[in-house]
């Protein structure tokens, strides 16, 4: 059951070290609160997985910024100077994936899959190391599922249940993260009645929040 | 003419009324700015939406809506929008009809290196590794040489974006395909003889009797 709690409250559960996946596209439907209040914290060590690497500043920019970042997942860093400068430093441990590849295997892993197969990546330097799988002639990628302990989610709108919808480009990665982590935290815009989503409408199912940050 | 112009203008003659097209960032989102206005072509901005539409006036963005780096858009009538992993099914699946690319360097087979520079460059892939193994039709859009020398060259140096071979490349100096796989000057542009056009090609190139001047 979903439990309405303070920013304060949800980030002092998640320990320094854990795998946190973040909503957001260039920091685009990313739940900013969460991360000042990482930032504030100081919850070091963290293993990222997050599309981008943002900009300095906003979203999980502001991770980099505060240098709580050991490990990354992600499929672009380019506009983020400060990630490219840790990452040709050593400081952070960086995976990069295509971006198809990257949304696949956290779809996987929040959907009971141990992964997919995919022809992104044959014979480039993304295959290395990966299982080459031939189907009916045609090779294909062993992508494998990815999960973390906290997925950090950005809805539109948030009932008092937690169902959740999501606005233009803000939705992404959300929904998709809302089923891969064993703890759901959900910032919200506007937190609204039950039923005014209609059921049509929902788009992540209230039993997949955990914790929903109160407004105001 | 702008070299960039001659590019844009030309790869936007390849789209057709009913496309659903994915630009890359550089000389691939000029593009858009020649596609005549009674041809219905439908943009999609991998972040999430079909139906981008042009950068809207002084106070009218919407901060959940953007392109792929996170600049501003709108939509246009008709639009959607979903999450990433529906976007990505669409550039895989074979949905949509044409891609264009910047590119780095595109080898005699029409294999293409956009992504990396070891050592130097390594923003990681986003979505263009996706793109080239999935969509119907893949057009690099790019100047013909840097500074003098080959972009298309026998064999790349940086590493490929995916194995399978582009369809077309427009450069500022000519149009080159690569049925059967092999490289094979198709047009040139205005004012460009076919001798210029192989001083600054490295890859081997078929040139038949008749190469037509791009209309442009």
């Amino acid at each position: 059951m979903m439990r309405a709690v303070s920013v304060e409250e949800a980030v002092a559960m998640i320990p320094a070290g854990a795998s946190v996946m973040v909503g957001g596209f260039m920091g685009v439907g990313t739940p900013e609160r969460l991360l000042d209040e990482l930032v504030r914290q100081q919850k070091t060590g963290l293993s990222l997985i997050c599309n981008d690497a943002a900009t300095p500043g906003k979203g999980v920019g502001k991770l980099f910024d505060a240098t709580l970042v050991s490990r990354l997942t992600a499929t672009h860093i380019g506009l983020n100077p400060k990630a490219q400068q840790q990452m040709l430093a050593n400081q952070i441990n960086i995976d990069l994936v295509p971006q198809g590849s990257f949304v696949e295997r956290i779809r996987a892993g929040g959907c009971g899959l141990g992964g997919v197969l995919t022809p992104t990546g044959v014979g480039t330097l993304v295959a290395d190391g990966k299982r080459l799988i031939e189907v009916d002639g045609e090779p294909f990628l062993l992508e494998t599922a990815i999960r973390a302990q906290f997925a950090l989610v950005h809805a539109f709108l948030a009932d008092y249940l937690g169902n959740l919808t999501y606005a233009l480009t803000a939705r992404n990665f959300n929904p998709i993260m809302a089923m891969a982590a064993d703890t759901v935290i959900v910032t919200a815009e506007h937190i609204v009645p039950v039923g005014v989503i209609a059921p049509d409408h929902v788009i992540t199912p209230a039993p997949l929040v955990d914790y929903l940050i109160t407004n105001g | 003419m702008d070299p960039q112009i001659i590019i844009a203008r030309r790869v936007a003659q390849e789209l057709k009324s009913g496309n659903l097209v994915n630009l890359g960032i550089g000389i691939p989102t000029l593009v858009a700015n020649y596609v005549p206005a009674d041809l219905k072509v439908f943009f999609q901005s991998e972040n999430g939406l079909i139906g981008t539409g042009p950068i809207p006036e002084q106070g009218m963005a919407h901060p959940l809506l953007t392109d792929a780096g996170g600049r501003p858009i709108s939509a246009l009538p008709g639009a959607a929008t979903f999450d990433s992993a529906m976007s990505f099914g669409l550039i895989r699946g074979g949905h949509v009809d044409v891609t264009v690319l910047g590119g780095l360097q595109v080898d005699a087979h029409g294999r293409l290196a956009n992504w990396m520079i070891p050592g130097k460059m390594v923003p990681g892939m986003g979505g263009a590794m996706d793109l080239v193994s999935g969509a119907k039709r893949v057009i690099v859009a790019m100047q013909h040489a840097a500074k003098g020398k080959p972009k298309i060259v026998k064999k790349c140096n940086l590493p490929l974006t995916s194995a399978r071979p582009v369809h077309l490349v427009v450069t500022d100096m000519a149009v080159i395909g690569f049925a059967d796989g092999k490289a094979t000057l198709l047009e040139t542009a205005p004012g460009i003889s076919v001798a210029e056009v192989m001083a600054v090609t490295e890859a081997e190139l078929v040139v038949p009797d008749d190469i037509p001047e791009m209309k442009i």
